[in-house]
């Protein structure tokens, strides 16, 4: 049988060796590979970058986007950007909610907890595409898991904006970019140098907030990241002493068989 | 192997027990004192993580059930919930998710080393029926689990396979409205799939039983393919496989943590991360890698009523197995020329696999009729014919005797 498997995965990396570069022939240009300190079996993330991440989702993407899955509250939990209580209590307050009904059956409006989840910029779905050309700004909550490519492309696309090429032609409302499948997208390029000022005196290139903003929305859609991590190594080498201690187990119930 | 049973009831109790309810001395007689043969290699060790995969499904399933809403408002962001407020939910999701791909890579390498061995041959018929029932039951219940997060995938994914019923003649229309209870997959779809992924596995536990019991009266093939003769050739299940399906299971569980710890979500589709939308149809709609060969199965046929018969089809060729394989020697050891053709089916398989995830057009479409028909080729002529025009290798006296060849004398 080891002979049978051995020509039946040499064969099967040679059907897919010839059969990989038309499927590579996508029209959406590839993003570049970036090394995120995320990355790897032992990756965490960056605090620095999540925070800085936080102020340009904050400022710039938050008020077309909705984060519907996340509280303030998170923003102080292990494994994110870890603001401290206090400060957290601080960037909610920043925010009004409605609430109620009170005991009158009135709603209410009262300054946000960390309890509350993100303020959403519009009131529902249909607001939002209204305000926005007829196009819906997705919720950012899942936006590193749910494209392929993740946090590299989300990067690629945020950076990659281009005039249109020669005989692209653009209805008034969309945008080149070439990492965008079709090349067209309908949110405008969203980065420019020094939109906003970094409280640690970081400069605000494109690719350093572009970074950044994708730093702190994978943490978005990974808050465990970090804990999944950390637990999967120690399970690992539990599972590899376990497995060790089965081997030799079993070679020494079998050795007394001829 | 239905020999003397040699419990011994040690203490009062049991020997109480014993005369009201035997269920102790079945379970030794079972999993215990089982005459197994003593030349089992590590593909037989996948009967035992099966049943680890399967209980691993339902304890976990249990857990998520308490915190998941079967409702198409509330299922995806009850989902997020569990990955981000419940404690270790993250955890208990991803092992599930990941576990369903780990249930069908394990039960890949089950069929196919039967497949190898020739397990489904006299007097191991029943035993393979009842595997490949457990089989459709999985495929049914990953399927319907698959629509539970309500993602982009799960919708039209479940879209697409419902869709299928209705190229049944003149009744299919009517059977696809009550699949769905409506005119299209939505709510009351996605509480019936709850309540049925609730309820496969434990049909599936059912049909264990009788597959284990089904096993237990032939007892087990083993790689020569020759049939026990005396007690020489078997030991007894417990200690002997018992260590050695721990050993192969431990093993298992290392590339199960690498999915559920380092790359949870490989295995499953991006779109899946977004809210299901009945508005936006994805760019390409595919299953879950387990299914993608009968995918492309379906796709490669140009008539829709046609594609769903070739795709049960391929299915249910597996029930008719035992009697299309004409050869009466069951170890692909001694069966030069079979063996050649059991890695083209693999390759085969491998092949739809691939063409189930690419787009239904040019060369994909192509090579997708040529395999199919090339799976049907393998079970309705090659193996019938091969079992009549091959002359198989010299087959050892009995068990033992390529046991004691293969070792230098001691």
């Amino acid at each position: 049988m080891r002979k049978a498997i051995k020509t039946v995965l040499g064969a099967s990396l040679m059907v897919v060796g010839l059969l990989a570069p038309a499927q590579a022939a996508g029209d959406a240009k590839q993003p570049g590979v970036i090394d995120w300190s995320f990355n790897g079996p032992f990756g965490t993330y960056d605090r620095d970058a999540l925070r800085r991440g936080y102020q340009v989702y904050k400022e710039v993407c938050a008020s077309c986007h909705s984060m519907n899955q996340l509280s303030f509250r998170n923003l102080s939990q292990d494994g994110g950007p870890e603001f401290t209580e206090a400060e957290v209590k601080a960037l909610a307050k920043e925010y009004v909610v409605e609430d109620g009904p009170d005991d009158y059956g009135d709603m209410f409006e009262r300054d946000a907890l960390p309890s509350d989840r993100f303020v959403a910029p519009y009131p529902n779905d249909n607001a939002a595409r209204a305000a926005n050309g007829g196009a819906y700004p997705p919720d950012l909550s899942l936006i590193n898991k749910a494209r392929s490519g993740g946090p590299d492309y989300i990067h690629a696309l945020l950076s990659g904006y281009q005039d249109a090429p020669e005989g692209v032609e653009m209805r008034p409302g969309l945008y080149y970019n070439p990492y965008m499948a079709g090349g067209k997208i309908a949110m405008p390029s969203p980065l420019m140098e020094d939109l906003l000022e970094y409280g640690d005196g970081t400069p605000a290139t494109v690719e350093q907030m572009s970074l950044d903003v994708t730093h702190f929305l994978n943490w978005a859609a990974e808050p465990e990241l970090e804990a999944r991590k950390r637990t999967g190594f120690m399970v690992l080498i539990y599972l590899a002493i376990f497995a060790g201690l089965m081997y030799a187990t079993m070679r020494k119930i079998w050795a007394d068989l001829h | 192997m239905s020999g003397e049973s040699t419990y011994n009831p040690g203490t009062g109790f049991t020997q109480w027990l014993d005369t009201r309810l035997p269920i102790l001395r079945l379970a030794h007689d079972s999993f215990i004192d089982y005459p197994t043969p003593k030349n089992l290699n590590y593909w037989w060790t996948f009967g035992g993580i099966l049943t680890f995969c399967l209980v691993t499904q339902i304890v976990t399933g249990i857990i998520l059930a308490m915190h998941y809403t079967p409702h198409v408002d509330f299922a995806f962001n009850s989902v997020e919930h569990i990955m981000r407020n419940v404690n270790y939910g993250w955890l208990i999701r991803y092992i599930h998710a990941n576990g369903a791909s780990m249930f069908f890579i394990a039960v890949y390498i089950h069929m196919f080393r039967g497949l190898y061995y020739g397990s489904y041959k006299a007097p191991r018929e029943v035993l393979w029926i009842l595997g490949v029932v457990i089989y459709l039951l999985m495929m049914a219940a990953a399927f319907m689990g698959y629509v539970l997060p309500w993602g982009q995938m799960s919708l039209w994914g479940a879209t697409v396979i419902t869709n299928l019923f209705g190229a049944i003649p003149l009744i299919g229309e009517n059977i696809a409205i009550w699949l769905w209870g409506g005119y299209s997959v939505d709510n009351p779809t996605l509480n019936r799939f709850f309540s049925l992924h609730y309820l496969i596995p434990f049909l599936i536990f059912g049909v264990v039983i009788l597959h284990i019991w089904a096993l237990h009266v032939p007892g087990n093939n083993n790689p020569t393919g020759i049939s026990v003769k005396t007690k020489q050739d078997t030991i007894p299940f417990h200690p002997y496989y018992t260590v050695k399906d721990g050993f192969a299971l431990a093993i298992f569980l290392i590339l199960f943590s690498y999915f559920i710890f380092f790359a949870p979500n490989v295995l499953g589709h991006a779109d899946n991360y977004i809210q299901a939308n009945p508005l936006v149809t994805p760019a390409h709609i595919v299953p879950e890698w387990y299914l993608l060969p009968f995918y492309a199965i379906l796709r490669a046929v140009p008539d829709k009523l046609g594609g769903v018969a070739l795709m049960f089809g391929a299915i249910f060729v597996l029930f008719l197995l035992p009697w299309l394989d004409t050869s009466k020697v069951r170890s692909a050891r001694y069966r030069p020329l079979f063996r050649q053709f059991y890695v083209l089916f693999i390759l085969d398989c491998l092949l739809l696999g691939y063409l189930g995830a690419q787009p239904a057009e040019g060369i994909y479409i192509v090579l997708a009729r040529i395999g199919t028909i090339y799976y049907f080729a393998h079970f309705l002529v090659v193996l019938p014919v091969l079992g009549i025009v091959e002359k198989p290798k010299a087959i050892p006296e009995s068990i033992s005797e390529p046991v004691l060849a293969a070792k230098p004398a001691e």
